[in-house]
Protein backbone atom coordinates (compact mmCIF):
# COMPACT_ATOMS: atom_id res chain seq x y z
CA UNK A 1 0.00 0.00 0.00
CA UNK A 2 1.38 3.73 -0.93
CA UNK A 3 0.11 6.73 1.28
CA UNK A 4 0.29 9.93 -0.38
CA UNK A 5 0.91 13.33 1.54
CA UNK A 6 2.29 16.57 0.15
CA UNK A 7 5.26 15.95 2.18
CA UNK A 8 7.82 13.86 3.83
CA UNK A 9 10.19 14.26 6.86
CA UNK A 10 12.94 11.62 7.44
CA UNK A 11 13.51 11.66 11.28
CA UNK A 12 12.63 12.81 14.31
CA UNK A 13 15.23 14.56 16.13
CA UNK A 14 14.62 18.64 16.74
CA UNK A 15 15.07 19.36 13.75
CA UNK A 16 12.38 17.07 12.28
CA UNK A 17 10.02 17.74 14.45
CA UNK A 18 10.49 21.44 14.52
CA UNK A 19 10.32 20.78 10.77
CA UNK A 20 7.09 18.97 11.58
CA UNK A 21 5.64 22.24 13.41
CA UNK A 22 6.50 24.46 11.01
CA UNK A 23 4.88 22.06 7.83
CA UNK A 24 1.71 22.47 10.33
CA UNK A 25 1.34 25.60 10.58
CA UNK A 26 1.53 26.13 6.89
CA UNK A 27 -1.48 23.71 6.83
CA UNK A 28 0.86 21.28 4.61
CA UNK A 29 -0.25 17.61 5.32
CA UNK A 30 3.27 15.48 6.13
CA UNK A 31 4.43 12.50 7.79
CA UNK A 32 7.32 12.20 9.95
CA UNK A 33 9.05 8.62 9.57
CA UNK A 34 11.58 7.61 12.21
CA UNK A 35 13.18 4.30 12.50
CA UNK A 36 13.47 4.10 15.91
CA UNK A 37 11.19 6.42 18.70
CA UNK A 38 11.25 10.16 18.90
CA UNK A 39 14.71 11.02 19.51
CA UNK A 40 16.01 8.03 19.18
CA UNK A 41 20.04 9.00 18.52
CA UNK A 42 19.90 10.71 22.22
CA UNK A 43 18.29 7.60 23.39
CA UNK A 44 20.16 4.95 21.75
CA UNK A 45 23.60 6.37 20.60
CA UNK A 46 25.00 8.87 23.67
CA UNK A 47 27.27 7.96 26.79
CA UNK A 48 25.65 7.85 30.15
CA UNK A 49 27.32 11.06 32.09
CA UNK A 50 26.68 13.36 28.58
CA UNK A 51 24.59 16.79 28.85
CA UNK A 52 23.81 19.30 25.84
CA UNK A 53 26.73 21.71 25.63
CA UNK A 54 23.89 24.44 25.55
CA UNK A 55 22.23 25.98 28.51
CA UNK A 56 19.15 25.28 29.34
CA UNK A 57 17.41 28.43 27.93
CA UNK A 58 18.74 27.54 24.69
CA UNK A 59 16.26 24.38 24.14
CA UNK A 60 13.65 25.91 22.16
CA UNK A 61 11.97 24.85 19.13
CA UNK A 62 8.66 26.56 17.02
CA UNK A 63 6.45 27.45 19.63
CA UNK A 64 7.74 25.99 22.80
CA UNK A 65 10.89 27.82 24.74
CA UNK A 66 12.03 25.95 28.05
CA UNK A 67 9.99 26.58 31.05
CA UNK A 68 11.81 25.55 33.86
CA UNK A 69 13.68 27.02 37.26
CA UNK A 70 17.12 26.65 35.76
CA UNK A 71 17.86 28.41 32.66
CA UNK A 72 21.78 28.14 33.01
CA UNK A 73 21.95 24.62 33.32
CA UNK A 74 22.21 21.84 31.40
CA UNK A 75 20.29 19.12 30.37
CA UNK A 76 20.67 15.42 31.05
CA UNK A 77 20.24 12.74 27.98
CA UNK A 78 16.75 12.24 30.04
CA UNK A 79 15.51 15.46 30.67
CA UNK A 80 16.38 15.83 26.63
CA UNK A 81 14.53 12.60 25.62
CA UNK A 82 11.55 14.19 27.43
CA UNK A 83 11.66 17.60 26.47
CA UNK A 84 11.52 16.01 22.64
CA UNK A 85 8.97 13.75 23.77
CA UNK A 86 6.97 16.52 24.97
CA UNK A 87 7.18 18.34 22.27
CA UNK A 88 6.42 15.53 20.24
CA UNK A 89 2.91 15.66 21.88
CA UNK A 90 2.44 19.36 22.32
CA UNK A 91 2.69 19.73 18.39
CA UNK A 92 1.10 16.74 17.89
CA UNK A 93 3.89 15.95 15.37
CA UNK A 94 2.48 13.08 12.94
CA UNK A 95 5.42 10.58 13.52
CA UNK A 96 5.64 6.72 12.31
CA UNK A 97 8.28 5.78 14.73
CA UNK A 98 10.03 2.04 14.14
CA UNK A 99 9.48 3.05 10.39
CA UNK A 100 13.12 2.43 8.73
CA UNK A 101 13.61 4.15 5.38
CA UNK A 102 15.04 1.73 3.02
CA UNK A 103 14.99 3.70 -0.33
CA UNK A 104 14.20 7.66 -1.41
CA UNK A 105 13.87 7.63 -5.57
CA UNK A 106 12.79 10.59 -7.84
CA UNK A 107 9.52 10.13 -10.06
CA UNK A 108 7.17 12.29 -12.07
CA UNK A 109 5.44 12.83 -8.96
CA UNK A 110 7.87 13.95 -6.78
CA UNK A 111 9.67 11.34 -4.55
CA UNK A 112 8.44 7.63 -3.67
CA UNK A 113 9.84 6.63 -0.09
CA UNK A 114 10.29 3.01 0.50
CA UNK A 115 10.41 1.81 4.62
CA UNK A 116 10.02 -1.26 6.63
CA UNK A 117 6.31 -0.64 6.92
CA UNK A 118 5.31 0.60 3.54
CA UNK A 119 5.68 2.86 0.78
CA UNK A 120 4.78 7.05 1.04
CA UNK A 121 4.54 8.88 -2.25
CA UNK A 122 5.37 12.87 -1.86
CA UNK A 123 5.84 15.81 -3.97
CA UNK A 124 8.06 17.25 -1.21
CA UNK A 125 11.02 15.49 1.23
CA UNK A 126 13.24 16.80 4.02
CA UNK A 127 16.12 14.98 5.63
CA UNK A 128 16.45 15.88 8.61
CA UNK A 129 17.72 12.23 10.15
CA UNK A 130 20.92 14.06 11.28
CA UNK A 131 24.74 14.87 10.64
CA UNK A 132 26.32 12.09 13.24
CA UNK A 133 24.60 8.93 12.09
CA UNK A 134 28.28 7.01 11.47
CA UNK A 135 31.17 7.76 13.29
CA UNK A 136 34.55 8.69 11.45
CA UNK A 137 37.26 5.58 11.77
CA UNK A 138 40.41 6.15 10.11
CA UNK A 139 40.94 3.33 7.77
CA UNK A 140 44.77 3.35 9.98
CA UNK A 141 42.06 1.23 12.51
CA UNK A 142 42.69 -1.82 10.75
CA UNK A 143 46.58 -1.71 11.28
CA UNK A 144 46.05 -1.64 15.28
CA UNK A 145 47.60 -4.83 17.04
CA UNK A 146 44.59 -7.53 17.51
CA UNK A 147 44.90 -6.99 21.36
CA UNK A 148 44.24 -3.34 21.37
CA UNK A 149 40.49 -3.06 21.43
CA UNK A 150 38.87 -0.36 19.53
CA UNK A 151 35.23 1.64 20.21
CA UNK A 152 33.80 4.45 18.79
CA UNK A 153 31.95 7.83 20.77
CA UNK A 154 28.39 5.98 19.52
CA UNK A 155 29.08 2.80 21.48
CA UNK A 156 31.01 4.20 24.56
CA UNK A 157 27.84 4.44 27.52
CA UNK A 158 31.20 4.51 30.51
CA UNK A 159 34.49 3.72 31.96
CA UNK A 160 33.45 0.27 32.89
CA UNK A 161 33.20 -1.24 29.52
CA UNK A 162 36.91 -0.70 29.09
CA UNK A 163 39.32 -3.10 29.66
CA UNK A 164 41.84 -1.93 32.67
CA UNK A 165 44.81 -0.28 31.25
CA UNK A 166 45.54 3.27 29.16
CA UNK A 167 43.49 4.21 26.81
CA UNK A 168 44.47 6.18 23.63
CA UNK A 169 41.93 9.03 22.77
CA UNK A 170 41.89 10.30 19.19
CA UNK A 171 40.43 13.53 19.13
CA UNK A 172 40.14 16.84 21.39
CA UNK A 173 37.09 18.26 20.40
CA UNK A 174 34.02 18.45 23.09
CA UNK A 175 33.53 14.30 22.86
CA UNK A 176 37.03 13.39 23.02
CA UNK A 177 37.81 15.78 26.46
CA UNK A 178 34.74 14.85 27.59
CA UNK A 179 35.57 11.14 27.60
CA UNK A 180 39.13 11.93 28.36
CA UNK A 181 38.12 13.08 31.88
CA UNK A 182 36.09 10.43 32.89
CA UNK A 183 37.98 7.74 31.53
CA UNK A 184 41.27 9.42 33.23
CA UNK A 185 39.15 9.55 35.96
CA UNK A 186 37.94 6.33 36.45
CA UNK A 187 41.62 4.74 36.65
CA UNK A 188 42.40 4.30 32.93
CA UNK A 189 45.17 6.76 31.91
CA UNK A 190 44.64 8.59 29.00
CA UNK A 191 46.53 9.81 26.19
CA UNK A 192 45.18 12.61 23.98
CA UNK A 193 46.07 12.80 20.31
CA UNK A 194 44.95 16.68 19.66
CA UNK A 195 44.57 17.78 15.54
CA UNK A 196 43.19 21.10 14.82
CA UNK A 197 40.44 22.00 17.68
CA UNK A 198 37.93 24.96 18.47
CA UNK A 199 38.75 26.41 22.72
CA UNK A 200 36.08 28.39 24.47
CA UNK A 201 35.76 29.03 27.95
CA UNK A 202 32.45 27.71 29.35
CA UNK A 203 32.37 30.68 30.99
CA UNK A 204 33.11 34.22 30.69
CA UNK A 205 33.06 37.63 32.91
CA UNK A 206 30.20 35.96 34.51
CA UNK A 207 28.35 34.65 31.02
CA UNK A 208 27.85 31.51 29.75
CA UNK A 209 30.25 32.25 26.49
CA UNK A 210 27.14 31.17 24.39
CA UNK A 211 25.30 33.33 25.75
CA UNK A 212 27.34 36.05 24.73
CA UNK A 213 27.61 34.35 21.03
CA UNK A 214 23.51 34.98 20.64
CA UNK A 215 23.11 38.74 22.26
CA UNK A 216 26.05 39.44 19.55
CA UNK A 217 24.37 37.91 16.77
CA UNK A 218 27.90 35.25 15.56
CA UNK A 219 25.51 32.57 16.25
CA UNK A 220 22.62 34.44 13.87
CA UNK A 221 25.77 34.74 11.11
CA UNK A 222 24.36 33.22 7.70
CA UNK A 223 25.58 30.84 5.33
CA UNK A 224 26.08 34.00 2.89
CA UNK A 225 28.51 36.62 5.64
CA UNK A 226 31.03 33.97 5.78
CA UNK A 227 34.09 34.31 3.72
CA UNK A 228 34.12 30.60 2.81
CA UNK A 229 30.97 28.60 4.18
CA UNK A 230 32.90 24.98 2.93
CA UNK A 231 35.52 26.43 5.76
CA UNK A 232 32.78 27.19 8.14
CA UNK A 233 31.02 23.85 8.00
CA UNK A 234 34.13 22.07 8.87
CA UNK A 235 34.92 24.21 12.15
CA UNK A 236 35.08 21.09 14.39
CA UNK A 237 32.19 21.46 17.56
CA UNK A 238 33.84 23.72 20.39
CA UNK A 239 35.79 22.19 23.72
CA UNK A 240 32.20 22.73 25.51
CA UNK A 241 30.92 20.77 28.13
CA UNK A 242 27.69 20.83 30.43
CA UNK A 243 28.21 20.40 33.63
CA UNK A 244 26.07 21.38 37.02
CA UNK A 245 29.65 23.73 37.70
CA UNK A 246 29.01 25.07 34.69
CA UNK A 247 32.85 24.28 34.44
CA UNK A 248 35.52 24.80 31.50
CA UNK A 249 37.46 21.64 30.83
CA UNK A 250 40.65 22.51 28.40
CA UNK A 251 43.76 20.85 27.45
CA UNK A 252 44.81 22.55 30.47
CA UNK A 253 42.87 21.18 32.82
CA UNK A 254 43.09 17.63 31.61
CA UNK A 255 46.75 17.82 31.30
CA UNK A 256 46.47 18.96 35.39
CA UNK A 257 44.56 15.66 36.23
CA UNK A 258 47.84 13.92 34.26
CA UNK A 259 46.04 13.01 31.07
CA UNK A 260 49.30 13.26 28.20
CA UNK A 261 48.63 15.56 25.49
CA UNK A 262 50.29 13.93 21.75
CA UNK A 263 49.84 15.26 18.59
CA UNK A 264 47.30 14.02 16.00
CA UNK A 265 47.45 10.71 15.01
CA UNK A 266 49.52 10.22 11.99
CA UNK A 267 49.57 6.69 11.40
CA UNK A 268 50.88 3.00 12.91
CA UNK A 269 53.73 2.16 11.59
CA UNK A 270 54.68 -1.76 12.74
CA UNK A 271 53.28 -1.85 16.71
CA UNK A 272 54.18 2.10 17.22
CA UNK A 273 51.57 4.41 16.76
CA UNK A 274 52.80 7.86 15.63
CA UNK A 275 51.56 11.40 16.36
CA UNK A 276 52.36 14.15 14.53
CA UNK A 277 54.59 17.30 15.46
CA UNK A 278 52.15 19.91 14.95
CA UNK A 279 50.59 19.81 18.04
CA UNK A 280 52.47 23.15 19.34
CA UNK A 281 50.58 25.03 16.30
CA UNK A 282 47.23 23.55 16.20
CA UNK A 283 46.92 24.52 20.45
CA UNK A 284 48.35 28.27 19.18
CA UNK A 285 45.94 28.10 16.65
CA UNK A 286 43.19 27.48 18.84
CA UNK A 287 44.57 29.55 21.58
CA UNK A 288 44.71 32.64 18.95
CA UNK A 289 41.40 32.10 17.86
CA UNK A 290 39.68 31.79 21.28
CA UNK A 291 41.61 35.15 22.27
CA UNK A 292 39.34 36.56 18.54
CA UNK A 293 36.46 35.69 19.97
CA UNK A 294 36.97 37.15 23.17
CA UNK A 295 38.12 40.09 21.59
CA UNK A 296 34.86 41.10 19.80
CA UNK A 297 32.95 39.82 22.82
CA UNK A 298 34.66 42.14 24.67
CA UNK A 299 34.55 45.19 21.62
CA UNK A 300 30.28 44.29 21.40
CA UNK A 301 30.51 44.66 25.62
CA UNK A 302 31.83 47.70 25.50
CA UNK A 303 29.66 49.42 22.29
CA UNK A 304 26.30 48.25 24.67
CA UNK A 305 27.22 49.38 27.39
CA UNK A 306 27.60 46.67 29.53
CA UNK A 307 30.95 46.20 30.72
CA UNK A 308 29.50 47.66 34.17
CA UNK A 309 26.66 44.91 34.02
CA UNK A 310 29.49 41.68 33.56
CA UNK A 311 32.68 40.91 35.04
CA UNK A 312 36.15 41.85 34.33
CA UNK A 313 38.17 41.33 30.89
CA UNK A 314 39.55 38.22 31.11
CA UNK A 315 42.38 36.21 29.22
CA UNK A 316 43.12 32.60 29.65
CA UNK A 317 46.70 30.41 30.38
CA UNK A 318 47.87 29.99 26.68
CA UNK A 319 47.89 25.65 26.37
CA UNK A 320 50.57 24.28 28.09
CA UNK A 321 52.48 21.65 26.59
CA UNK A 322 55.52 19.63 27.46
CA UNK A 323 58.64 20.61 25.62
CA UNK A 324 58.80 17.50 23.68
CA UNK A 325 55.15 15.43 23.37
CA UNK A 326 56.13 12.40 22.20
CA UNK A 327 56.32 11.30 18.64
CA UNK A 328 55.11 7.91 19.17
CA UNK A 329 53.97 5.24 21.56
CA UNK A 330 54.79 1.23 21.29
CA UNK A 331 51.25 -0.59 21.36
CA UNK A 332 53.35 -3.27 21.98
CA UNK A 333 54.29 -2.43 25.31
CA UNK A 334 50.84 -2.91 27.21
CA UNK A 335 50.37 0.69 27.78
CA UNK A 336 47.62 1.24 25.17
CA UNK A 337 44.90 -1.41 25.80
CA UNK A 338 42.00 0.62 24.26
CA UNK A 339 41.89 3.15 21.27
CA UNK A 340 38.41 5.24 20.94
CA UNK A 341 37.79 7.15 17.86
CA UNK A 342 36.61 10.30 18.81
CA UNK A 343 36.85 11.73 15.66
CA UNK A 344 33.83 12.95 14.25
CA UNK A 345 30.75 11.44 12.46
CA UNK A 346 29.26 11.76 8.80
CA UNK A 347 25.16 11.20 7.83
CA UNK A 348 24.30 8.18 6.91
CA UNK A 349 22.99 8.46 2.56
CA UNK A 350 22.81 4.71 1.66
CA UNK A 351 19.17 4.67 1.48
CA UNK A 352 19.27 7.79 -0.51
CA UNK A 353 19.03 6.97 -4.68
CA UNK A 354 18.69 10.64 -5.69
CA UNK A 355 21.82 11.98 -7.18
CA UNK A 356 22.67 14.35 -5.15
CA UNK A 357 25.75 13.49 -3.49
CA UNK A 358 29.15 15.14 -4.62
CA UNK A 359 32.49 13.59 -4.96
CA UNK A 360 33.15 13.12 -1.17
CA UNK A 361 29.67 12.06 -0.31
CA UNK A 362 28.34 15.09 0.68
CA UNK A 363 24.36 16.25 -0.27
CA UNK A 364 24.82 19.07 -3.12
CA UNK A 365 22.72 21.90 -1.39
CA UNK A 366 22.46 25.75 -1.46
CA UNK A 367 22.00 26.18 2.61
CA UNK A 368 19.24 23.60 3.00
CA UNK A 369 18.11 23.61 -0.70
CA UNK A 370 19.14 20.48 -2.22
CA UNK A 371 20.15 20.12 -5.70
CA UNK A 372 16.89 18.34 -6.45
CA UNK A 373 13.46 19.81 -6.99
CA UNK A 374 11.53 19.81 -3.85
CA UNK A 375 14.03 18.03 -1.66
CA UNK A 376 15.52 19.71 1.78
CA UNK A 377 17.83 19.16 4.20
CA UNK A 378 18.20 19.76 7.90
CA UNK A 379 20.35 20.12 11.07
CA UNK A 380 23.75 19.88 9.16
CA UNK A 381 26.85 21.89 10.68
CA UNK A 382 26.34 25.48 9.50
CA UNK A 383 23.36 24.73 7.18
CA UNK A 384 22.23 28.12 7.66
CA UNK A 385 23.19 29.63 10.26
CA UNK A 386 26.60 29.28 12.58
CA UNK A 387 23.22 28.09 14.95
CA UNK A 388 21.87 25.64 12.35
CA UNK A 389 23.25 22.25 13.98
CA UNK A 390 22.39 23.40 17.65
CA UNK A 391 18.64 22.35 18.94
CA UNK A 392 17.78 26.12 18.84
CA UNK A 393 18.66 26.83 15.46
CA UNK A 394 16.62 24.32 14.00
CA UNK A 395 13.66 26.70 14.76
CA UNK A 396 15.00 29.30 11.77
CA UNK A 397 15.81 27.22 9.66
CA UNK A 398 12.52 25.29 9.54
CA UNK A 399 11.02 28.68 8.83
CA UNK A 400 13.11 29.13 6.36
CA UNK A 401 12.58 26.17 4.75
CA UNK A 402 9.51 25.25 5.07
CA UNK A 403 8.59 28.73 3.24
CA UNK A 404 11.09 27.53 0.58
CA UNK A 405 8.73 24.06 0.33
CA UNK A 406 5.46 25.76 0.21
CA UNK A 407 6.33 27.98 -2.38
CA UNK A 408 7.61 24.95 -4.26
CA UNK A 409 4.46 23.23 -4.06
CA UNK A 410 2.38 26.09 -4.50
CA UNK A 411 4.75 26.79 -7.66
CA UNK A 412 4.00 23.32 -9.13
CA UNK A 413 0.92 21.90 -7.53
CA UNK B 1 43.04 49.08 8.10
CA UNK B 2 44.89 51.32 5.63
CA UNK B 3 44.61 53.03 2.61
CA UNK B 4 47.01 51.94 0.74
CA UNK B 5 47.09 48.54 -1.30
CA UNK B 6 48.88 45.99 0.31
CA UNK B 7 51.14 44.36 -2.14
CA UNK B 8 53.76 41.34 -0.87
CA UNK B 9 54.24 40.66 -4.35
CA UNK B 10 51.60 37.49 -4.25
CA UNK B 11 49.05 37.02 -6.94
CA UNK B 12 46.11 36.10 -4.41
CA UNK B 13 43.76 36.29 -6.60
CA UNK B 14 45.56 33.71 -8.59
CA UNK B 15 45.98 31.39 -6.02
CA UNK B 16 41.92 31.58 -5.02
CA UNK B 17 41.25 31.25 -8.54
CA UNK B 18 43.22 27.86 -9.14
CA UNK B 19 41.74 26.88 -5.99
CA UNK B 20 38.00 27.04 -7.14
CA UNK B 21 38.80 25.81 -10.48
CA UNK B 22 40.93 22.86 -9.38
CA UNK B 23 38.19 22.00 -6.33
CA UNK B 24 36.49 20.97 -9.44
CA UNK B 25 38.91 19.57 -11.07
CA UNK B 26 40.59 17.60 -8.77
CA UNK B 27 43.11 15.07 -11.32
CA UNK B 28 44.29 18.67 -12.00
CA UNK B 29 45.45 19.11 -8.74
CA UNK B 30 47.81 15.79 -8.99
CA UNK B 31 51.29 16.55 -8.68
CA UNK B 32 54.72 15.26 -8.53
CA UNK B 33 57.69 17.11 -7.81
CA UNK B 34 61.07 15.86 -8.82
CA UNK B 35 65.01 16.13 -8.27
CA UNK B 36 67.69 13.97 -9.47
CA UNK B 37 70.97 13.57 -7.39
CA UNK B 38 74.44 13.09 -8.70
CA UNK B 39 77.56 11.97 -6.62
CA UNK B 40 80.69 13.86 -7.21
CA UNK B 41 83.13 12.98 -4.60
CA UNK B 42 83.28 11.74 -1.19
CA UNK B 43 80.64 13.46 0.35
CA UNK B 44 79.63 15.86 -1.90
CA UNK B 45 77.00 15.81 -4.84
CA UNK B 46 74.90 17.79 -6.75
CA UNK B 47 71.14 17.66 -7.33
CA UNK B 48 69.38 19.13 -10.10
CA UNK B 49 65.58 20.28 -10.42
CA UNK B 50 63.71 21.16 -13.56
CA UNK B 51 61.00 18.92 -14.53
CA UNK B 52 57.87 18.40 -12.61
CA UNK B 53 54.14 17.12 -13.19
CA UNK B 54 51.06 18.83 -12.74
CA UNK B 55 47.46 20.54 -14.08
CA UNK B 56 47.36 17.07 -15.67
CA UNK B 57 50.69 17.62 -17.64
CA UNK B 58 54.95 17.88 -17.78
CA UNK B 59 55.79 21.49 -16.15
CA UNK B 60 59.51 23.05 -16.48
CA UNK B 61 60.84 25.73 -14.32
CA UNK B 62 61.94 28.71 -16.11
CA UNK B 63 65.57 27.46 -15.85
CA UNK B 64 67.50 24.62 -14.01
CA UNK B 65 68.69 25.22 -10.53
CA UNK B 66 71.66 23.07 -8.87
CA UNK B 67 71.89 22.57 -5.36
CA UNK B 68 75.45 21.59 -4.05
CA UNK B 69 75.66 19.48 -0.44
CA UNK B 70 78.78 18.00 1.04
CA UNK B 71 79.28 17.42 4.65
CA UNK B 72 81.75 20.19 6.59
CA UNK B 73 85.50 20.22 7.20
CA UNK B 74 85.34 18.69 10.85
CA UNK B 75 83.62 15.66 9.22
CA UNK B 76 86.72 14.75 7.09
CA UNK B 77 85.01 16.08 4.33
CA UNK B 78 85.63 19.04 2.07
CA UNK B 79 82.61 21.86 3.24
CA UNK B 80 81.50 22.26 -1.16
CA UNK B 81 77.95 23.19 -0.21
CA UNK B 82 75.02 23.04 2.57
CA UNK B 83 74.94 19.35 5.01
CA UNK B 84 71.76 17.61 3.39
CA UNK B 85 70.33 18.80 6.85
CA UNK B 86 70.73 21.90 6.65
CA UNK B 87 68.76 21.95 2.99
CA UNK B 88 66.00 20.45 5.34
CA UNK B 89 66.00 23.37 7.20
CA UNK B 90 66.20 25.93 3.92
CA UNK B 91 63.25 24.30 2.72
CA UNK B 92 60.85 24.29 5.68
CA UNK B 93 61.83 28.23 6.32
CA UNK B 94 61.03 28.72 2.43
CA UNK B 95 58.33 26.81 2.54
CA UNK B 96 56.66 28.88 5.90
CA UNK B 97 57.93 32.06 4.46
CA UNK B 98 55.85 31.57 1.64
CA UNK B 99 53.22 30.89 3.44
CA UNK B 100 53.38 34.35 5.27
CA UNK B 101 53.28 36.21 2.04
CA UNK B 102 50.35 34.91 1.07
CA UNK B 103 48.39 34.63 4.12
CA UNK B 104 49.41 38.20 4.77
CA UNK B 105 48.73 39.21 1.45
CA UNK B 106 45.08 37.58 1.67
CA UNK B 107 44.74 39.42 4.80
CA UNK B 108 45.84 42.57 3.53
CA UNK B 109 48.35 42.94 5.96
CA UNK B 110 51.87 44.62 4.25
CA UNK B 111 55.00 43.33 4.86
CA UNK B 112 58.10 44.70 5.25
CA UNK B 113 60.47 42.56 6.81
CA UNK B 114 60.26 38.93 7.19
CA UNK B 115 63.27 37.06 8.64
CA UNK B 116 63.21 33.49 9.66
CA UNK B 117 66.45 31.45 11.79
CA UNK B 118 66.28 27.59 12.11
CA UNK B 119 67.73 25.59 14.79
CA UNK B 120 67.54 21.87 14.17
CA UNK B 121 69.51 20.23 17.44
CA UNK B 122 70.96 16.35 16.70
CA UNK B 123 72.99 14.12 18.62
CA UNK B 124 75.65 12.91 16.27
CA UNK B 125 75.68 9.40 18.19
CA UNK B 126 72.92 8.36 16.14
CA UNK B 127 74.18 8.85 12.60
CA UNK B 128 77.34 7.30 13.88
CA UNK B 129 75.73 4.32 15.67
CA UNK B 130 77.15 4.65 19.01
CA UNK B 131 73.87 4.48 20.74
CA UNK B 132 70.73 3.02 19.20
CA UNK B 133 68.55 4.66 21.39
CA UNK B 134 69.73 8.31 19.97
CA UNK B 135 66.95 9.52 16.93
CA UNK B 136 69.39 9.36 13.62
CA UNK B 137 67.18 12.61 12.83
CA UNK B 138 66.74 16.03 14.41
CA UNK B 139 65.25 15.91 17.89
CA UNK B 140 63.84 18.87 17.32
CA UNK B 141 63.28 22.05 15.15
CA UNK B 142 62.81 25.42 16.53
CA UNK B 143 62.10 28.02 13.86
CA UNK B 144 61.94 31.76 15.00
CA UNK B 145 60.29 34.66 13.15
CA UNK B 146 60.97 38.19 13.35
CA UNK B 147 58.35 40.12 11.06
CA UNK B 148 57.84 43.83 10.67
CA UNK B 149 54.46 44.41 8.96
CA UNK B 150 51.34 46.33 9.49
CA UNK B 151 49.15 44.56 11.80
CA UNK B 152 49.37 43.18 15.68
CA UNK B 153 50.98 41.08 17.67
CA UNK B 154 48.45 38.68 17.90
CA UNK B 155 47.57 39.02 14.24
CA UNK B 156 51.49 38.59 13.03
CA UNK B 157 50.89 35.33 15.30
CA UNK B 158 48.29 34.35 13.83
CA UNK B 159 49.75 34.20 9.80
CA UNK B 160 52.54 32.29 11.39
CA UNK B 161 50.29 29.74 12.69
CA UNK B 162 47.70 29.67 9.58
CA UNK B 163 51.11 29.40 7.33
CA UNK B 164 51.89 26.27 9.10
CA UNK B 165 48.48 24.52 8.35
CA UNK B 166 49.33 24.65 4.52
CA UNK B 167 53.17 24.12 4.60
CA UNK B 168 54.03 21.17 2.72
CA UNK B 169 57.49 20.95 4.06
CA UNK B 170 55.95 21.20 7.86
CA UNK B 171 53.92 18.54 7.02
CA UNK B 172 56.53 16.79 5.43
CA UNK B 173 58.98 17.36 8.65
CA UNK B 174 56.02 16.62 11.29
CA UNK B 175 54.08 13.54 10.09
CA UNK B 176 55.86 9.75 8.73
CA UNK B 177 55.97 9.78 4.93
CA UNK B 178 56.24 6.03 3.33
CA UNK B 179 59.48 6.40 1.38
CA UNK B 180 60.67 3.34 -0.59
CA UNK B 181 64.41 3.68 -2.14
CA UNK B 182 64.88 1.25 -5.10
CA UNK B 183 67.96 0.11 -7.01
CA UNK B 184 67.82 -0.40 -11.09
Amino acid sequence: MTVRTSAVVLGAGHAGLAMSRCLTERSIDHVVLERGEVANSWKTERWDSLRLLTPNWQSRLPGCAYECDDPDGFMTMLEVIGFMEHYAQVISAPVETHTTVTSVRRNDDGYRIETTRGSWQCRAVVLAAGACNIPNVPRVTEALPLFVETLTPMRYRNPTQLPEGGVLLVGASSTGLQLAHEIHSSGRPVTLAVGEHVRMPRVYRGKDILWWMDAAGLLDVTWDEVDDIRRARNVPSPQLIGSVERATLDLNGLSKMGVKLVGRFAGVNGRKAQFSGSLPNVCALADLKMNRLLKTVDEWALEHDLDDAVGPVERFELTRLPASPPLSIDLGSGEIRTVIWATGFHPDYSWLDVPVLDRKGRIRHEAGVVDSPGMYLMGLNFLRRRKSSFIHGAGDDARDLSDHLLGYLDATG
Amino acid sequence: MNDKKVDNGVNVEALLGAREALRDAPEGAKFAWRATCKWISGTHSRSTVNGFFGLGTEQKHRTEFTFEADHPEIFASEDNGATPVELVLAGLASCLTAGIASVAQNRDIQLRAVTATLEGGMDIQGILGIDKDVRTGFDGIKVTYEIDADASKDDIKALVAQSQKRSAVFDIVTNPTNVTVEVV
